[in-house]
């Protein structure tokens, strides 16, 4: 088993003492080995349930419900195409056919280079502004296939 | 149409948000000052009943009846559990649903204020806010202005020296559209799998960690501050027709101008498309969810409908989040049923049966129905669909939700869909599944 650093650990430890239940702090315990590792391996998901306190089978079942919680390696840049009714209704799918294009890759896919992951995400809140996607945190809308191109060239 | 500016009245073009400094001067915090020098924590609670305040976030339930729930220990302290909690249910994913971002990017101390007050009306010492995991601007935003409210002692113990103690923090969610069903997102708030609880008990008997609990929407309860400094028939004054207050209304999908805008709750439908532009490329309206993807569809007829919980439903649909999506005359109705049962049946929890196997079914047919490989009693088969997974037969609300578009499509467009099945077609085919794996595939 792996050891958390102490930043992570004392980072979840500040989580949980923002619940009457500390153990409830599995969902940002996840978050923060994630943000360092970029996912979450069995190993450091069974060192965070140790910091907080639950068996590593419930971390798991949390882990596998949120989406946003990665399992598996993904590239530097996780890109986040919203595929709702918004975004359908303004061309959700000729963005999404470019993407896969031009990143070579199918949903759940990460570019040889590692430098992307194409995932798709449930209505992202940007809807007057659709087709919209999440590369990283940072939002991106009204895609066009050119738009598309500049927006994956500030991602190195 | 003008915009009636209550809850948008600080919020500028981009969203530069309001600080503190800036807020006050706007008289921001003020209400709660008053909340607490001239209120009792109840007196608040029947304010905001008077005032008809009720739930933005989808189920339009009056606030202030949520609220009188709640039990109270001002008489018996030394009965007063642990914590009693206030949560505001700020996990925006309704589809096509973006106002409550809006609220929090642009005027964070809002709800900060709206909290402070609730929190106190309903005798609440802990306050959360359950955020969606990719609002990471709103989460700087808050957490600031949670600071900046904590530094002026707005917030912590004794507050203003009232006696009124309260913190509030920020829970970061990590996906899932059921986090927004309430009972759900307790049990996500606990840590644990997003799963709807039984009810009852509800949450003000038994919430977050077996205490008593209200969840409310963010909008909803960023209307408490204005009814408090300005009373109840001020606010009931504001609305065009039945119910009280502004809405934030938005249209998104096929109009000129999307976006949002703070109306009269009961602005007519046609008014409000009229303010977002009409439709794109001077075509004619076809379709569109008055509130958000559960909310059933309406057409060109109903663009006289007053949008407000009242008016909406008179015409049998929902006022929901009053976020429009709308569709103008060239969209194929089978793709919009399509994308939107492919979401319901991905987000399905998977706690009950009708749920998880039957959306995934309706999705198919919807499929096969788009791809030309329609059968027939598809169509039966989709209306038998509805009486299953509708209202009483699971265990939350999210497949009868799911229903609601589906119904209405079938009742509007019976004939668009029915004629997608192909004339040969007269043997059932095994056919591909469609694919409803969820997006935790990494």
């Amino acid at each position: 088993m792996i050891e958390l650093s102490q930043t992570e650990i004392e980072a979840i430890r500040h989580e949980m003492s923002l619940y009457e239940d500390p153990g409830a702090a599995t969902i940002e315990a996840l978050k923060i080995v994630q943000e360092r590792r970029g996912w979450v391996s069995d190993e450091a998901l069974e060192a965070a349930a140790v910091v907080v306190g639950v068996t590593p089978t419930q971390m798991e079942a949390v882990a596998t419900f949120y989406n946003l919680i990665f399992r598996q390696p993904v590239g530097r840049h996780v890109i986040m195409i919203c595929d709702s009714i918004s975004c359908y209704l303004t061309g959700y799918e000729e963005i999404l056919a470019y993407l896969k294009k031009t990143l070579g890759i199918e949903f759940g896919q990460t570019t040889p280079d590692d430098r992307f992951t194409l995932l798709p995400i449930c209505c992202l809140g940007d809807c007057d502004n659709g087709p919209s996607m999440r590369v990283g945190e940072d939002y991106h809308g009204r895609l066009t296939p050119e738009r598309v191109d500049a927006i994956l060239a500030e991602y190195k | 149409m003008d915009e009636t500016r209550v809850l948008t009245r600080n919020i500028r073009e981009g969203r530069e948000p309001v600080w503190r400094a800036e807020y006050e001067a706007a008289g921001g915090w003020e209400a709660f000052k008053k909340a607490l020098a001239e209120f009792k924590p109840t007196e608040v609670g029947e304010l905001v009943k008077e005032a008809g305040l009720r739930g933005r976030g989808g189920a339009g339930f009056p606030t202030g009846v949520k609220w009188s729930f709640m039990p109270r220990f001002e008489e018996r302290p030394e009965e007063r559990p642990a914590h009693v909690y206030l949560v505001i249910n700020a996990d925006e994913m309704e589809p096509g649903t973006f106002k409550d971002r809006l609220l929090m990017e642009g005027d964070p101390h809002q709800l900060i204020e709206a909290m402070a007050i609730s929190s106190y009306a309903i005798g609440a010492d802990i306050a959360y806010v359950f955020l969606r995991g990719e609002y990471v601007e709103c989460q700087r935003r808050l957490q600031k202005a949670i600071d900046e409210a904590t530094e002026a002692g707005y917030l912590g113990n004794d507050i203003l020296g009232s006696g009124y103690n309260l913190k509030i923090y920020l829970h970061m969610s990590a996906g899932r559209y059921i986090c927004g069903e309430e009972s759900a997102l307790l049990s996500a708030l606990e840590g644990r799998r997003a799963v709807p609880r039984h009810k009852p008990p509800f949450p003000a008997a038994s919430g977050l960690f077996g205490q008593p609990t209200t969840v409310n929407n963010v909008e909803t309860i960023c209307n408490v501050p204005h009814i408090v400094s300005n009373g109840a028939d001020w606010y009931k004054q504001l609305g065009a027709h039945k119910d009280g207050g502004t809405k934030l209304f938005g249209a998104s999908g096929h109009v000129n101008r999307p976006g949002l805008a703070e109306m009269p709750l009961g602005t007519r439908m046609g008014d409000l498309l009229e303010h977002f532009g009409g439709i794109r490329e001077g075509r004619r309206l076809k379709a569109l969810l008055p509130g958000g993807g559960s909310t059933p569809l309406l057409t060109a007829d109903h663009l006289d409908t007053p949008m407000d919980y009242e008016g909406v439903g008179a015409a049998g649909s929902r006022l929901g989040t009053g976020t429009m999506v709308v569709m103008d005359e060239t969209t194929p109705i089978v793709g919009v049923l399509k994308n939107l049962e492919h979401f319901y049946a991905q987000e399905s929890c998977g706690w009950c049966t009708p749920c998880r196997d039957g959306l995934p079914w309706v999705e198919r047919i919807l499929t096969n129905l788009e791809a030309g490989k329609g059968n027939p009693g598809d169509i039966e088969l989709l209306e038998l669909h509805t009486k299953l997974l509708g209202p009483g037969k699971t265990f939350c609300a999210h497949a009868p939700g799911a229903m609601g578009p589906l119904e209405s499509g079938l009742k509007y467009f019976r004939d668009e869909l029915a004629a997608l099945i192909p004339d040969d077609s007269d043997t059932l085919s095994l056919t591909e599944p469609a694919n409803t794996a969820s997006n935790s595939q990494v």
